[in-house]
């Protein structure tokens, strides 16, 4: 009997052990989520996500609450999807000072604002390991420029804007010996490496990007940053890491300090200086790339001449604040009074107050300086400090009513806190060790609040195993009411980084659905199958070629000769929403070419051998997308067969029907 | 020969300035819908042009063998502008001769010119419908695609709308408004001459 109440006891405890086992993910999700997620057939988003796309060097734009994948942007990467990278009108967009490079590492994504507030009109990504800056049109959604940063190396703390997109705001995280000196010991760390941070002007109303200067720093690791809003309109918050200045197992030897820094820069101040000052002028090349919708084209023009200041001569424009061990994130919040840093080693999160810094560096309450730059005293500068948040505090975002949204990388959750009181309100878990996490609107004076979304590092076990190599994984959480909730887990291409979200109405309407084909002004424009042709010169041929449902003109190309180079120049004459054509041909080193209504596309093709070749359509246009398709004879090199071309009587531009009415 | 009543005199006067807002305004309306059109295609037809989503029906009709609609095809354009101006001249001489014939030729001109567009446009509908191109990728046995005169009607995978649009409706009511002014004139000549054969 006693043995038999052993028993029943052990049981029990062993029961009641399980339940202090970590709630699982189906345990937390609560109420109707599914109806708060579900948008249906025919109904659209409330949200437009841009998701970056990390490792894959696109961007990704998500439907919110649904969470459904509506497109892919290319950017720094080729995309055989549709040509982009491929063809010859995209492939200067990904020329750099090194050449073409077909991939790059995106990371932070920044919507265009107009006095603080997402205007809907661009959104910035960087590429973190060659160093650059794209501009996205939203009219268009693609990629309209890329411009490369001299004079830097792991563009990881970029891009940042100001209210009013004055600039772009790219710092390194790699420090490097800059120009006239860099063949150095890496040893020689301290003395002879440097960081930079490069200013980006916004030409207000064409977007285009300019660096007129850069400032050349100390040789910290340069994180994350904010602009200023509001009050704070004129400053930058840079978080920054490695103040060790340790060049080597930066794991263990840029993690002692038990400070580091948010750098605070008056970039109004360096904006005057710039243009009262000459600075030192490098010679480091770099590359500028802008497609043009009128050409259908890219330009890369390789420049330099780039100004240089040093953060030591710009006095009283530059302070260091210290910071709990090696942040990560430094957000200003939407009054623009506060900036939460979160130091990734930290165990808690310091809210430094913009009006009490100001009296600080008017009171001189300096705790010396730090490589020549003056080092506010922490306390005179700090609002407070969130006791006990959570492990690992990465970055911050606000909602509509006060509120700060931290992520935990260590202890995997969103910690939800107070401004004013710096009291924790609610903390949920997230799948697993989120790095971002983003707010609709959450970068603004006037957040849109509503949804959060957590961007995780981890994924394991969130979706149907598929090998070795995952998903990454998202959540979405419902943050109308005191408590977050979450409403929905969803996978992510590449690894997502930062995003940001804006109300699909900004955005939605002022869409491009074809260009106009009498816009046109591409070099090798055929605006009619009439004006289609083929022209040698020497050993290139151009095919000024159309496509419209459902055939190419010309479809039959005899004359072609090996050695030739033939450039297919592909005009889509429709004029309609949604009726892109593909191109391809047999055994061409290419990528199909996925022409958009009204754009010419060229598509280089080296013959490898002696034959007929067909191509064909490769986006499924119509009930005849089948037959959309061609020959080229290629034929050995000096044969006599002339170069001709043609198509069939039945074209639409052929007069058909009622012809007597004329 | 009676003058027209004062207060009428006015309404054709008022009826006719109106019509001169047709010269600005599409006259007609064909809309089209199909699965993958759900925001539907339009074309208007304006006193001497076409406006809308030509090219785009044009290039769907390929596939059936009809022909391209353009201006060029419609000659009508070339005088139709005159016979409105003539039409307009008419109202304001109607209105400063200020004599009840006048206003019955007005309106018979109107219903004349009324009749013969619906004729012409169900002619040209006609014409266009059957006109196929033998070569045509998608011949459907007996099928003409012939669009409604006015209303709905299914062509395959379309549903066609035939409508005045606006400029077709001030010509609608302006012309209706001239007709019944006309036939209460008619009605009180009619009424007078008995009047007066009785009192003579």
């Amino acid at each position: 009997m006693k043995n038999y109440i052993n028993y029943v006891a052990a049981t029990l405890a062993i029961a009641t052990l399980t339940q202090c086992k970590p709630k699982s993910a189906s345990q937390v999700v609560t109420g109707d989520a599914a109806s708060k997620v579900y948008v249906a057939p025919g109904k659209y988003d409330e949200i437009y996500n841009f998701v970056s796309g990390g490792f894959s060097g696109q961007l990704a734009v998500y439907g919110l609450p649904s969470a459904r994948l509506l497109k892919v942007i290319p950017v720094f990467s080729q995309n055989p999807e549709n040509g982009w990278g491929y063809s010859e009108e995209t492939k200067p967009m990904l020329n750099t000072s090194h050449g073409f490079i077909p991939w790059d590492d995106l990371h932070h994504v920044a919507l265009s604002q107009t006095d603080g507030l997402d205007d809907g009109r661009w959104v910035f990504v960087n590429g973190n390991n060659t160093p650059r800056v794209a501009r996205i049109n939203l009219k268009t959604f693609r990629t309209e420029e890329i411009i490369e940063l001299p004079n830097s190396s792991g563009n990881h703390s970029s891009p940042f804007l100001t209210e009013n997109s004055e600039y772009v705001i790219a710092g390194t995280r790699f420090s490097t010996p800059l120009e006239g000196n860099n063949d150095v010991p890496i040893s020689t760390y301290k003395e002879n490496f440097k960081g930079t941070i490069s200013f980006i002007k916004i030409d207000p109303t064409s977007g285009h990007m300019s660096v007129p200067f850069q400032v050349v720093m100390p040789p910290f690791n340069f994180d994350l940053s904010r602009a200023g809003k509001g009050p704070s309109h004129g400053w930058f918050f840079f978080s920054c890491y490695n103040t060790e200045q340790a060049n080597t197992l930066l794991e263990v030897n840029a993690s002692q300090r038990d400070k580091d820094f948010v750098v605070a820069i008056n970039w109004k101040k360096i904006e005057e200086y710039a243009k009262a000052n000459k600075g030192r002028v490098t010679t480091s090349k770099y590359a500028h790339n802008i497609y043009d919708d009128k050409v259908h084209s890219a330009t890369s023009t390789i420049s330099d001449g780039i100004v240089q200041f040093d953060a030591a001569e710009l006095k009283g424009m530059i302070y260091l604040m210290p910071c709990p061990k090696s942040p990560h994130g430094c957000d200003t919040d939407p009054t623009g009074e506060y900036i939460v840093a979160g130091g990734k080693l930290a165990a808690t999160i310091p809210v430094f107050s913009f009006s009490k810094m100001l009296k600080a560096i008017e009171n001189k309450e300096f705790d010396g300086e730090f490589a020549g730059l003056p080092v506010i005293k922490y306390e005179s500068a700090l609002y407070g400090e969130v006791p006990k948040p959570g492990l690992g505090p990465l970055h911050t975002e606000f909602d509509d009513k006060g509120n700060a949204y931290t992520s935990m990388f260590v202890s995997s959750e969103v910690v939800k806190w107070n401004i004013k009181d710096l009291k924790v309100i609610d903390r949920k878990p997230t799948f697993y060790s989120l790095g971002h996490l983003m707010v609709v609107g959450g970068g603004t004076k006037h957040p849109y609040g509503k949804y959060l979304v957590a961007y995780n590092k981890i994924t394991k076990d969130r979706y149907l195993p598929t090998g070795p190599e995952l998903a990454q994984s998202a959540q979405l959480f419902d943050i109308s009411g005191e408590k977050m909730e979450m409403l929905s887990d969803f996978p992510t291409i590449g690894e997502p980084h930062y995003a940001q979200a804006i109300e699909a109405s900004k955005i939605k309407d002022g869409q491009v659905r074809f260009f106009k084909i009498e816009d046109n002004q591409h070099p090798f424009v055929t605006k009619g199958e009439k004006e289609s042709k083929v022209v040698r010169t020497g050993n290139r041929i151009d095919v000024y070629a159309t496509c419209i449902r459902s055939h190419f003109s010309p479809d039959n190309i005899e004359g072609i000769q090996m050695g030739d180079e033939v450039y297919f120049h592909v005009t889509n004459l429709e004029q309609d929403w949604d009726v892109p054509h593909g191109f391809a041909i047999k055994g061409a080193a290419m990528a199909e070419l996925l022409i958009m209504p009204g754009e010419t596309c060229t598509y280089k093709w080296n013959p490898d051998r002696v034959g007929v070749v067909p191509f064909y359509c490769t986006d499924f246009c119509s009930a005849l997308h089948q037959e959309m398709q061609g020959y080229m004879r290629v034929s050995p090199k000096g044969s006599s067969v002339k170069l001709v071309w043609s198509l069939g009587d039945f074209s639409s531009d052929a007069p058909v029907a009622p012809a007597e009415k004329k | 020969m009676k003058k027209i009543r004062p207060l009428f005199r006015w309404i054709v006067l008022l009826a006719t300035l109106l019509l001169v807002t047709v010269y600005y305004l599409p006259i007609w309306s064909i809309q089209l819908w199909a699965p993958q059109y759900p925001e539907g295609l339009e074309m208007l037809i304006w006193i001497n042009n076409l406006s809308g989503n030509v090219d785009v029906i044009n290039d769907l009709n390929h596939y059936i063998g009809m022909g391209k609609i353009n201006v060029d095809m419609f000659p009508e354009f070339g005088i139709m502008v005159y016979v409105l101006g003539f039409v307009i001249f008419f109202g304001v001489a109607t209105f400063f001769v200020n004599k009840r014939f006048m206003l019955y030729l007005y309106s018979s001109l109107l219903i004349v010119a009324a009749v013969a567009a619906l004729i012409d446009f169900y002619k040209w509908e006609y014409h266009y419908g059957h006109t196929l191109n033998p070569m045509a990728a998608i011949i459907i046995e007996g099928q003409s695609y012939q669009p409604p005169l006015l209303g709905y009607k299914v062509l395959l995978n379309f549903t066609a709308l035939s409508i005045p649009s606006i400029g077709g409706w001030i010509l609608f009511g302006s012309g209706f408004t001239l007709v019944f002014l006309s036939i209460l004139e008619l009605f009180k000549a009619r009424k007078e001459r008995k009047k007066n054969s009785y009192h003579g």
